[in-house]
């Protein structure tokens, strides 16, 4: 994995080398060297000093993550170095300062390494107009189709134009035509005459996808951006090319035309479809789900997702989301919608789920010791794994949650499609390894020794526990999301959230604790797994505990031995590595 | 919002059935690819790619594939260069190719009434630049950049032949010659 | 009189002398190599030993030989920046891609003499420990190519190249590699890039310095066919003896190329300095004058992206004068000595030494036109202001010479043309597609506002509005 910096612990590090430069006057101290797009400490830039000084210097081709290209130009700098003597020497000024020469052309701030005394300017008149000359050029080939184009909003065309555009254009030429609506792959389409010719996505699929499978051809100003005819540009990264189109040159099929971007709110959250966990931004109106994007964590994504994580999560507004508490003695509701076509939760909906967790409370905490499973699943969060197990040690009971494989990939994509069995494993709710507890609860459903079976988020019928045996129990307990056969032999039905209509964390295959923000309401009268199992154990234990995630995290990582010190408050934005 | 309908990757790149390659040519490019240190395969690919023009007479969809397969790299890495260098034939071009110097040397040597004689002469249009190929599969006349003979202008190839100092007798000597 | 003086062209244009390697024998050929070889080590006053590359090294340095391709960068530093420590091997190219308008002197050396170019590429392939290297001559020289090809074979043959040249041990391979018709080819990185295989982009530098990350990231010399001639003559002459030649800081001789609207265009080999401008163009050993009855308009003093001089302009230099003393004297376009740096000085520069002669008969804007329309074709396209700018202003002059011209023009063209150079590109192509602009439209502004005002004046008369002229069909667009 190139990209990834390597986050295992080392041996204390060497002091990190510093030099002091001056961006626009002011001195900053930034490290000598930097880590590039591979990790590998390189001389730093002064796009990079820049940034440290906070000082924005506009760029197009440049991406941290990629390795340096050069070509859009924009970030052009003037810049000084310390004044050398005939003799090679430096020259001082009167006051004893050394004397700063400026360089007669300017430089790249994206590939420029910086020197010990170099001063950076970046607001002269002459950056203003290179900046101003290079905007020009970019625009007077592009269609300026900004009412039409899925990229308003989000392009950096437009984002400097604002700063070194002009209102008339004095181009008067023919503009150069390319093709427009190329079908570039299944997932993307390319508007070649929006195009500004950056070859990031180039560079992304050839040295991070490890897929050659974009180019430019014909030459000059008729250099167009291709994939080779008859192949299609197809691999499960396809889609961060589009993330990191500065323009609306690559657009996503998924979400080209759905909705325009300033009306979307993003939350950060994690991409549950693997146990990679990579860190995304859900973009959401009005409840309803419109993309996934990827968020920068540099140990565990980097800024990259694959494209079957980030398409999967249509599920979530599926109509036959369970949204109704169902218990034995329901008589089948009435179904109410709001305007949004969204089931709404009947008015005495809280009270129902207090009686009905009583009931289920009640059962349990009446059931003989070992007459008990809870199949849980990896798909939860820590925090309701941990409730669960609390659940499980209370009634005595057999537990363990279903494993999830598919093929992974030497990127992002793990084989285990759970996005928390390390937190189930941590926690100690699944078995060791996971699922092999399974055949043992068939078995002692089997043999009636166990009575009561609690599902959280597990079809248990595809994993050996079938139809036949669930009808052997006396009570089947169950929380999903969406209907599937165990969910249909529930006794009891308790629906939950997908979980960015909730709040937790899901610890990732390395053993990194990452929270997730909650993005859209639940349907009906779906409810945070993790609130009705607070009630549940509040019920059967009696004990009180956090009534809010914060403090439901807190309580769990001072009772977790793997996750003993973390705190809510300190998880961040990328959370924190579990004492594994 | 109307998503609109989208076009297939436009292909310029024409197919050549019949494409095969001979045991000579095969071994031309091996031997080629010698020359070049044996983990970059890819440096011989301009070469690879004269070999081929040279054999067929233009670099069709098939070639770009195969001389891509042969020095284990993607189509696309062929494709990008046969679109960036002239030389290379994207289609089969006339038996004899004329080739005028355009630049400012040959332009004030009068290569532009030498381009306008020849399409005039094989019925061709004389403001198009670009290579036009005479119905007949004869001839191709096009403009050309600087041949780096500026001092015995205006000059032209006519395939890899070379000749300076072209008068309109001498072209039509040169057409004459041309069976 | 100013006369030729040929040491590089010495035999070319002899009668019978032919490219052969036993003509090259018996005219004293690769004698030079010899003794390069078998140069014993030199003890030097301080204990320390230099060897015989290091020798040869030193002896280019000392011969101030500056780079014939067009930028004239101190050969003898250029090898000094190769990075002789980093364990990896060290390639040297021959930069045949002779491809600046109006520049045809590699030509000459290539189809007439291809084993002095073999002898001086081999003494500097033995002088910087290169085992491995190429020719990279564009793709129009086929017969150049055949040629090389012959000499190189010729050469193996008789164990001057190979594991162990004239059996001392040293062991080079040269190949041939053909271009393809794209002028950026002949910038140093593009060369590599193409010689890599791809498309011929320049890189960016830093961090690709050829010296230290050139061809496949190892350090790389590209030199020019007549600079490496020259190496021949400087390991046979010694570097003080060449110096000699030419002027300080401009030594040795330099082809010039001459071409246009004089009598006798052609090449001719001279000591860098020594002639002036004016001379190369009027004299009867050079270009012989122009032609009958007809005067001098512009002179494009090195190649066709250098600035424009128009005839009768001055420039004030600073130069020694007779007692030895720095004066500032006026002086005329034609009297400027033809050499690097007081053509720099003039605001423009000697580039491949290729002379570009313009009479009273040439339509200024055509000419420029035509020159435009070469860079828009060639530029590379990789970088922004290059590529959008070049075809710019291609397309705004194509506008002006169809009829379509407006006054406004002439400032329109310098505004987009002082967006393009000076830094602002990956490579110098930014400068060679700028400069002609800037210079014409700067030098010869009444021609281009006159020829807009009287474009404006009939369509006022037709009654009509400017259009944009059908977009202009480069003569080898892609598409073909």
């Amino acid at each position: 994995m190139p990209m990834l910096q390597k986050t295992e612990p080392k041996a204390a590090p060497p002091p990190v080398e510093k030099i002091k430069v001056k961006v626009n006057g002011c001195e900053v101290e930034v490290p000598k060297l930097t880590p590039d797009w591979q990790g590998k400490l390189v001389p730093t830039t002064m796009i990079q000093a820049c940034a440290a000084a906070k000082v924005d210097v506009p760029h197009y081709c440049y991406h941290p993550k990629l390795p340096v290209a050069g070509n859009c130009r924009m970030c052009l700098v003037e810049y000084g170095t310390q004044a050398l003597g005939p003799d090679r020497k430096p020259v001082f000024n009167p006051d004893g300062t050394p004397k700063i020469a400026k360089a007669p052309r300017p430089a790249i701030a994206c590939a420029t390494p910086i020197a010990p005394g170099m001063e950076i300017y970046t607001d002269t008149p002459a950056v203003k107009q290179m900046r101003q000359g290079v905007l020009e050029f970019l625009l007077i080939n592009h269609p300026l189709d900004c009412p039409i184009c899925d990229q308003a909003g989000e392009c950096k065309l437009q984002e400097y134009s604002v700063d070194y555009g002009q209102s008339a254009s004095r181009f008067v030429e023919p503009k150069v035509h390319k093709p427009k609506r190329v079908d570039l792959g299944p997932r993307i389409v390319l508007d070649d005459e929006r195009c500004i010719l950056c070859t990031r996505c180039i560079r992304f699929t050839r040295e991070i996808a490890n897929d050659d499978a974009l180019g430019i051809v014909n030459r000059g100003s008729y250099n167009t951006l291709t994939a080779y005819p008859g192949k299609t540009f197809d691999n499960n990264y396809t889609l961060n090319t589009v993330d990191i189109c500065p323009v609306g040159a690559l657009t996503s099929k998924d979400f080209r035309f759905q909705m325009r971007v300033w009306f979307l709110k993003e939350t950060k959250s994690i991409c549950a479809s693997c146990a990679t966990g990579c860190n995304i931004i859900i973009s959401s109106r009005e409840e309803k789900i419109y993309r996934y994007e990827p968020r920068e964590n540099p140990g565990v994504n980097s800024c990259w997702m694959c494209d079957y994580g980030r398409l999967n999560y249509k599920w979530i507004a599926r109509e036959d989301r369970l949204a109704q508490l169902r218990s034995p003695k329901d008589q089948v509701g009435v179904r109410q919608t709001g305007p949004d076509g969204r089931e709404r939760p009947p008015a005495n909906s809280q009270a129902k789920w207090g009686a009905v967790l009583k009931e289920i409370s009640g059962i349990l905490e009446r059931a003989e010791s070992g007459s008990v499973a809870i199949i849980a699943s990896a798909r939860q969060t820590n925090e309701e794994l941990y409730l669960l197990h609390k659940v499980a040690q209370r009634v005595g009971a057999i537990t363990d949650s279903a494993p999830r494989l598919g093929e992974g990939d030497s990127l992002l994509l793990n084989a285990d499609r759970n996005p928390n069995s390390a937190g189930a494993r941590l926690i100690g709710i699944a078995g060791e390894p996971m699922g092999s507890n399974l055949a043992r609860i068939a078995a002692r459903i089997r043999d009636g020794r166990i009575k009561t079976v609690v599902v959280f988020g597990e079809d248990v019928t595809r994993h050996g526990i079938g139809a036949d045996l669930l009808g052997r129990l006396d009570l089947l307990i169950v929380s999903d999301i969406l209907p599937n056969e165990t969910t249909r032999l529930a006794h009891y039905l308790l629906p939950g959230c997908a979980y960015p209509e909730k709040r937790g964390t899901f610890t990732n295959a390395k053993g990194q604790v990452q929270k997730f923000m909650k993005a859209v309401e639940p349907p009906g009268e779906a409810r945070p797994e993790w609130e009705l199992l607070h009630e549940l154990l509040f019920d059967v234990a009696g004990q009180d505990g956090a009534r809010s995630i914060e403090g439901l995290f807190n309580q769990m990582t001072a009772e977790v031995p793997a996750f003993k010190g973390m705190t809510w408050a300190a998880l961040g934005d990328l959370g924190a590595r579990a004492n594994t | 919002m109307n998503a609109g309908s989208t076009e297939r990757i436009p292909n310029p790149l024409q197919h050549q059935p019949q494409f095969a390659v001979p045991g000579a040519l095969e071994a031309e490019v091996g031997e080629l690819i010698t020359h070049y240190p044996p983990d970059k395969k890819r440096s011989a690919s301009l070469m690879v790619l004269h070999a081929i023009q040279e054999h067929f007479g233009w670099i069709s969809q098939e070639a770009v594939e195969w001389t891509a397969q042969k020095l284990g790299l993607q189509p696309i890495n062929i494709y990008e260069l046969v679109t960036f260098y002239p030389m290379f034939r994207q289609r089969p071009m006339g038996k004899y190719q004329i080739k005028v110097c355009r630049t400012l040397s040959c332009a004030l040597g009068g290569s532009y009434k030498l381009h306008k004689h020849f399409c005039e002469k094989l019925g061709l249009d004389p403001h198009k630049h670009g290579p036009q190929t005479t119905k007949d599969g004869k001839f191709t006349v096009e403009f050309v950049e600087c041949l780096a003979s500026c001092g015995t202008a205006p000059v032209m190839m006519v395939n890899d032949e070379f000749y300076e100092g072209v008068s309109h007798a001498k072209a039509d000597e040169v057409l004459g010659n041309c069976k | 009189m100013p006369q030729e003086y040929r040491l590089i062209l010495k035999h070319a244009d002899q009668p019978g002398y032919t490219p052969g390697l036993d003509c090259y024998l018996r005219h004293g050929g690769y004698e030079t190599l010899k003794q390069a070889l078998t140069r014993a080590p030199k003890t030097l006053p301080d204990g320390k030993t230099l060897s015989g590359p290091e020798q040869l090294r030193d002896e280019v340095k000392l011969s101030g030989l500056r780079g014939r391709g067009g930028a004239g960068f101190s050969c003898g530093l250029k090898w000094s920046f190769v990075d002789r420590k980093s364990g990896k091997p060290i390639y040297l190219i021959c930069n045949a891609d002779e491809s600046e308008p109006g520049t045809f002197k590699d030509r000459q050396i290539i189809y007439k003499d291809p084993h002095q170019l073999l002898e001086g590429m081999i003494i500097a392939c033995y002088a910087n420990d290169v085992h491995l290297a190429y020719i990279y001559i564009r793709g129009e020289f086929v017969e150049g190519a055949k040629i090389l090809n012959r000499a190189l074979n010729e050469a193996r043959a008789k164990n001057l190249l190979g594991k162990h040249i004239l059996g001392s041990g040293y062991g080079l391979e040269i190949h041939v590699h053909r271009g393809a018709g794209a002028y950026i080819c002949g910038e140093e990185t593009g060369l590599i890039e193409s010689l890599e295989g791809k498309r011929a982009y320049p890189r960016i530098k830093p961090p690709y310095f050829p010296a230290v990350l050139g061809l496949y990231q190892c350090p790389t010399i590209v030199n020019n066919v007549e600079t490496l001639c020259a190496i021949k003559h400087i390991a046979a002459m010694g570097g003080a003896e060449y110096a000699k030649l030419g002027t300080p800081n401009n030594t040795g001789t330099r082809i010039v190329s001459i071409s246009g609207h004089v009598k006798r265009p052609g090449y001719y080999e001279v000591e860098v300095g020594k002639v002036t401008l004016g001379e190369l163009i009027h004299d009867t050993a050079f270009g012989g004058g122009l032609r009958d009855g007809h005067s001098l308009k512009a002179v494009i003093p090195g190649g066709s992206s250098a600035k424009v001089f128009k005839a009768g302009e001055k420039f004030k230099l600073r130069r020694k004068g007779p007692e030895g003393r720095e004066v500032e004297q006026e002086i005329d376009m034609l009297d400027l000595p033809y050499d690097f740096d007081t053509l720099i000085r003039a605001g423009s520069m000697s580039g491949s030494g290729a002379i570009i002669v313009l009479d009273d008969s040439t339509d200024i804007v055509e000419a420029l036109a035509n020159i435009s329309e070469f860079y828009a074709h060639e530029s590379c396209g990789q970088c922004t202001p290059c590529r959008e700018g070049s075809l710019w202003m291609s397309k705004a002059l194509h506008r002006l010479t169809h009829g379509e011209g407006r006054e406004q023009d002439a400032e329109y063209l310098a505004k987009i043309a002082d967006n393009i150079p000076g830094g602002r590109t990956i490579c110098a192509f930014g400068e060679a597609c700028a400069w002609p602009v800037q210079s014409f439209v700067a030098k010869f502004k009444d021609e281009f506002v006159a020829k807009g005002k009287a474009d404006e004046e009939r369509r006022a008369k037709e009654n009509r509005a400017a259009k944009p002229v059908r977009e202009i069909e480069l003569t080898l667009n892609a598409k073909c």
